[in-house]
């Protein structure tokens, strides 16, 4: 079993009166890419909020180094924990590296502003995500692809060892999204971060997590690695679609490929 | 930007381009007050004040100066920089342009809570008093109803708007049953004006001010953080909530107070920081050079207010008349930029 310094067990998670999910158990694995997946309304970003402390669970805790996560100071868990929402707000008139030196925001204090150790790291991060010729542009003129690496930078130069993902290749065309999973894939390997990410795409998820766990109407239906658990019947399980998993011809991990159920165009 | 560091932990950052504003409208508005301080039925040099408030004039220049005209100079200082203050606080917590406390009710609570003294009969302390504690009411009445699930732009400004007609309503009937002279007089501090203020005046947003600049300008970095959306501000370590309750107590401290040093003068809190942005051309909140702004915005309308028109007018009319065209043109811009 490997350790974890992220997870929660036997969590209530609701707003106001509505419970998205009961007794849920999950632990991130250190080290590792975990990505959540299922349907629309499964309480898959319900489950990201409670482990980015955005929402506290009505019973239990999630746990960060042991200690509920809540009741640490939010200064102390933002070094610890990086989290990228889904829709940020890029202040008007900001410019690239401004919205990137934001993410030093928890290692600065009133007489601590802007440490040489703050601007390395921040040109670290610029150049990690291939945004440093952006530096002085404002986000405003960015396109979706590059806006999204301005703010993986910012969450960068947070320098947590944990960074929490959610849903970051929404609204990005198809090359975008492989661009942006790229990136998180190297950040992992190369850094050594604990990646979680929430994605819609199943073959997405496949291909890049070390860790997938599967979710369904509030319940982890399955986690584990993805050549291990994704099987047609747990995609049917958890999505409701027949379909076939055929191993990806590029890397080899598992492919889903819906069933054909209508004959469709193309076919001639 | 300019960086200071100390060899150690010390790095302060600068940006030339707020500091030269900065400086350039607290000389303008020192400078302005000297003027004010000077004009009146014994009009006095610039030297002349600059002598007496060194402590070289004559005991009735010293008295003229010290007991007469500075108490009103000091009230408009102080009721601009706490206007700008917190108009600046307020577009930054519901991260909106028409986020002033003239839009939100706050001001209008305070003139309700100032026409019932009208109404009932009381001293002008008890006037003052009523203001900041209807200003106070009005601000935890909309947390109530509008903060509870969330604070959302929109949500805030539309209940905000809500509760000011409900209280303009109020605050036309209590005009009706207020004696004569008293609606006269309550018309007059409805407008905003700093007619005849004392030190006592004073006094209150003084302290007020002593207080909760230090708290605001510490609060500076996270509330810039906040700009990027609550999630992203928990994200970065900013305790969002108790944030968000310390800075909108702040705030409405501080325009319930200058409400009642001075009624509620319009359009400042909206204005000065819009002009501090565009000036500073800083992005997010420009909290010092807000309230700087808002303290020049006061002085130059009381001055226009004293000196341009025949007979003399509140220094609310005229903050009115330029806010509110501001706001048609900020309106009309920020509408073809798609920003509203």
């Amino acid at each position: 079993m490997p350790t974890s310094r992220l997870g929660g067990s036997g969590l209530r998670l609701a707003y106001e009166r509505r419970v998205v999910a009961d007794d849920l158990t999950v632990a991130v694995p250190d080290r590792s890419f975990t990505v959540i997946i299922g349907p629309n309304a499964c309480g898959k970003s319900t489950l990201l909020r409670a482990l980015s402390r955005l929402l506290k669970p009505a019973v239990g805790a999630v746990l960060l180094d042991g200690e509920d996560i809540q009741r640490r100071p939010a200064r102390a868990v933002a070094r610890t924990l990086g989290l990228l929402p889904q829709s940020p707000i890029a202040p008007d008139g900001i410019g690239v590296a401004d919205l990137v030196a934001r993410g030093r925001y928890p290692h600065q204090g009133l007489l601590r502003q802007w440490s040489r150790d703050d601007e390395r790291i921040v040109a670290e991060a610029m150049a990690a995500t291939g945004v440093a010729d952006l530096a002085d542009r404002l986000v405003d003129e960015l396109s979706g692809g590059q806006r999204q690496r301005v703010w993986l930078a910012m969450a960068l130069a947070q320098q947590t060892p944990l960074l929490l993902l959610d849903e970051p290749t929404t609204y990005l065309d198809i090359a975008h999204q492989i661009e942006v999973l790229d990136l998180c894939a190297r950040l992992h390997e190369e850094q050594g971060r604990t990646l979680v990410a929430v994605l819609h795409d199943l073959n997405h998820a496949a291909r890049y997590a070390t860790h997938l766990i599967a979710m369904r109407d509030g319940r982890v239906v399955a986690a584990g690695e993805p050549g291990q658990i994704v099987t047609a019947e747990l995609v049917e399980e958890v999505f409701g679609l027949p379909c076939r998993v055929i191993d990806d011809p590029e890397t080899g991990t598992p492919l889903v490929i819906p069933a054909a159920r209508i004959r469709t165009g193309g076919r001639a | 930007m300019i960086v200071i560091r100390v060899p150690g932990r010390l790095s302060v950052r600068l940006h030339p381009r707020a500091l030269a504003v900065g400086t350039t409208g607290l000389l303008l508005t020192l400078a302005v007050g000297v003027l004010a301080v000077g004009h009146g039925d014994y009009p006095m040099s610039p030297a002349d004040v600059l002598r007496t408030l060194t402590g070289g004039g004559s005991p009735a220049e010293d008295f003229i100066v010290t007991q007469l005209r500075l108490p009103r100079l000091v009230t408009a200082l102080a009721v601009g920089a706490a206007l700008g203050l917190a108009g600046a606080v307020f577009q930054a917590l519901v991260r909106n342009p028409l986020g002033s406390p003239d839009v939100l009710g706050f001001t209008q609570g305070a003139a309700t809570g100032a026409l019932i003294v009208v109404v009932v009969g009381g001293s002008s302390a008890a006037l003052a008093g009523a203001a900041a504690i209807g200003g106070v009411l009005t601000g935890l009445l909309i947390y109530l109803v509008a903060w509870r699930r969330g604070l959302h732009g929109y949500r805030l400004v539309l209940v905000g708007i809500g509760v000011s007609a409900i209280l303009t309503g109020v605050n036309g009937y209590l005009l009706t049953r207020a004696p004569l002279m008293e609606a006269a007089r309550a018309m007059l501090w409805l407008t905003g004006s700093l007619d005849g203020r004392g030190w006592s005046d004073a006094a209150p947003l003084l302290a007020a001010l002593a207080v909760t600049v230090p708290v605001l300008l510490a609060c500076g970095p996270a509330l810039r953080m906040t700009e990027l959306g609550d999630d992203a501000a928990t994200g970065l370590g900013v305790p969002v909530p108790r944030l968000r309750m310390l800075l909108l107590a702040t705030a409405v401290i501080l325009v319930s107070l200058s409400a009642a040093a001075a009624g509620p003068v319009s359009f400042v809190a909206l204005t000065a920081p819009h002009l501090a942005r565009r000036l500073t051309r800083a992005p997010g909140t420009n909290l010092l050079p807000a309230a700087i702004i808002g303290a020049l915005i006061i002085v130059v309308g009381d001055q226009v207010a004293l000196r341009a028109f025949p007979s003399q007018l509140p220094v609310g009319v005229v903050t009115g008349v330029l806010g509110g065209g501001y706001l048609v043109w900020l309106l009309a811009t920020q509408r073809r930029a798609g920003r509203l």
